[in-house]
């Protein structure tokens, strides 16, 4: 018996040995790749840094984005391109703004929608649309802001028409947030507020909303970063504005769209760096922010 | 129903059924006579319909709407489809499996979330006063009063399901259904949960949903023993327990199926 049991032991330990081995080299790859996919990260960081630092001073943030003839009679008497995207920041935050107001409302109100119905016809279609949304190409949405909007509307490129293009980009996002976040909660929490005979729409304020409140912000606030960055659909709607303008009826300028035009203009092209650092920046914030409180809900 | 009866009986059932979808009765003709100031206890294997049962007592089943009732229940001889959920819901209150407290709210607003979430307009005093003889009621308050303000969830499981019975007690119920309120807890939990009820139905009549035969025994003035949506046997639980009438609720309760 002895023989046979020591037998066993020496062929476990061979098997053991190889197992051993062969995790060793798994853990390896997983370490290498995950190295591999992290880095692109921090060059773009550090590429960014590297060429746009030296432009971000007090005025990049307080003055309006210079005209070409200005720049270059900076530069060739050798200073650097005066000026800054304060316009650019100004447009970003306004559309931002009135995007959100409509579809942070409208969003959580489907989301809701979809969590209460979850398993009706109407709800599956509801879902599938805001899908096929999210999957739709952001210019194509530009295209459609310009015929609703900018056609139609305010009879010019506007604002209006850049916040509406970016509204229908944050609906699906937040659509489907809310009804993640509100199936994460237990549907106990919802009956035991029902078995107090407390009505429904006060279940929905008063307890819903509250515990899933976190959930809900980390939604509104990744949505908003998906579409502080988008260029394409306001090429077509907000066009762009030298001046700093808060008109909704006016074409404003965005800090993406900025960027398109400095790269188009061989006299401002080393403000690319500066303004991509900033945007990368700004998302940068609004993803750390909803981490941290995910990582507080938890 | 005489005066006397309707005084002893609080909960009446008639000729009940509930069905989840058309061919199958989750629960078949019920009839029983739900004892105040008593706590009854219903037992069985699981999917015998208890739960069902208990969550019609207070109209919860209407949140699904293909499940369909038939037959009546009477809360003090009246009609509970002729109240409105909400008030029925306050008169017959219900403690769930797991402990569920609000997670957003502190210990205060959520043994006062019934009256507060339900428009009733009161002074802080009196708030307080409901808030403290909730807590005491269920033997939590010297454990919470200096954090009666934070939120619930350091809590054990334990507290946290007395809270739940604070919360469902501070509405001054007639009736509270307690749906198996100890199968998440652990036995010295448990324990105090039962104690906390026998103290109870001095002033509620109380139903428990147990698979606990041992629970129901300790505990329970009355029993109901259903079985595959049949109300097998009910009775003294004490007369169930010694000398069982039906063959099935004999083998139940010697352990042969369950």
């Amino acid at each position: 018996m002895s023989k046979t049991l020591k037998l066993e032991i020496l062929q476990a330990t061979g098997n053991q040995k190889k197992r051993y081995i062969k995790n060793k080299i798994f853990q390896i790859f997983v370490v290498v790749f995950a190295i591999i996919a992290t880095t692109p990260v921090f060059f773009i960081l550090f590429e960014l840094i590297k060429k746009g630092i030296k432009q971000i001073n007090f005025d990049f943030f307080t003055k309006v984005a210079p005209d070409s003839f200005e720049a270059m009679m900076a530069v060739s008497s050798g200073k650097g391109i005066p000026g800054g995207i304060l316009n650019g920041i100004g447009g970003t935050l306004i559309m931002v703004t009135v995007a959100s107001i409509v579809a942070i409302p409208l969003g959580l109100l489907i989301g809701i929608f979809l969590y209460e119905n979850g398993k009706s016809r109407y709800a599956n279609i509801v879902r599938d649309v805001s899908d096929i949304l999210q999957g739709a190409p952001s210019i194509v949405l530009g295209i459609i802001s310009y015929i609703w909007i900018v056609k139609n509307v305010t009879h010019g490129f506007s604002a209006l028409a850049g916040s509406m293009a970016l509204a229908i980009m944050m609906l699906p996002l937040i659509i489907r947030s809310t009804e993640e976040t509100f199936k994460m909660i237990p549907n106990s929490i919802k009956e035991a507020g029902l078995a107090l005979g407390i009505p429904y729409h006060k279940i929905l304020l008063k307890i819903l909303i509250p515990t899933g409140l976190s959930g809900l912000l980390t939604g509104i606030l990744l949505a908003i970063s998906r579409v502080i960055g988008e260029t394409a659909p306001l090429m077509l709607t907000a066009l762009g504005n030298p001046t700093l303008s808060f008109n909704l009826n006016k074409p404003v300028d965005a800090v993406p769209l900025l960027i398109w035009q400095f790269y188009n203009d061989p006299n401002l092209v080393d403000l690319v760096w500066s303004s991509s650092l900033f945007l990368v920046f700004l998302v940068l914030v609004l993803n750390l922010i909803s981490k941290r409180i995910i990582s507080k809900r938890k | 129903m005489s005066n006397l009866e309707i005084k002893k009986t609080v909960l009446k059932v008639e000729d009940f059924y509930v069905s989840y979808d058309s061919d199958k009765n989750a629960v078949s003709n019920v009839n029983v006579d739900i004892k105040r100031n008593q706590i009854t206890a219903i037992m069985g294997p699981s999917g015998c319909g208890k739960s069902s049962l208990l969550r019609a007592f207070n109209r919860m089943h209407e949140l699904y709407p293909q499940i369909t009732t038939e037959g009546n229940i009477y809360l003090n001889d009246v009609n509970i489809a002729s109240l409105s959920t909400t008030d029925l819901r306050r008169k017959i209150g219900m403690v769930f499996q797991s402990p569920n407290p609000f997670p957003s709210m502190s210990i205060y607003d959520n043994v006062i979330a019934g009256y507060k979430l339900n428009g009733i307009r009161q002074k802080k005093s009196e708030r307080d006063e409901i808030v403290e003889k909730s807590l005491n009621d269920v033997a939590l308050w010297s454990e919470v009063k200096d954090s009666l303000h934070k939120r619930g969830n350091f809590l054990s499981g334990g507290q946290q399901q007395r809270l739940c019975i604070a919360r469902t007690v501070a509405m001054k119920p007639d009736v509270i259904l307690l749906d198996e309120p100890t199968s998440a807890l652990d036995p010295i939990a448990t324990l105090k949960i039962e104690e906390l009820l026998v103290t109870l139905k001095k002033d509620y009549s109380i139903v428990i949903v147990t698979h606990n035969m041992a629970q129901a025994a300790r505990l329970s003035d009355n029993s109901m023993f259903m079985y595959l949506g049949e109300l097998v046997e009910h009775g003294k639980t004490k007369d169930m327990f010694t000398k069982p009438t039906d063959k099935r609720t004999e083998e139940y309760l010697m352990g042969k199926f369950g």
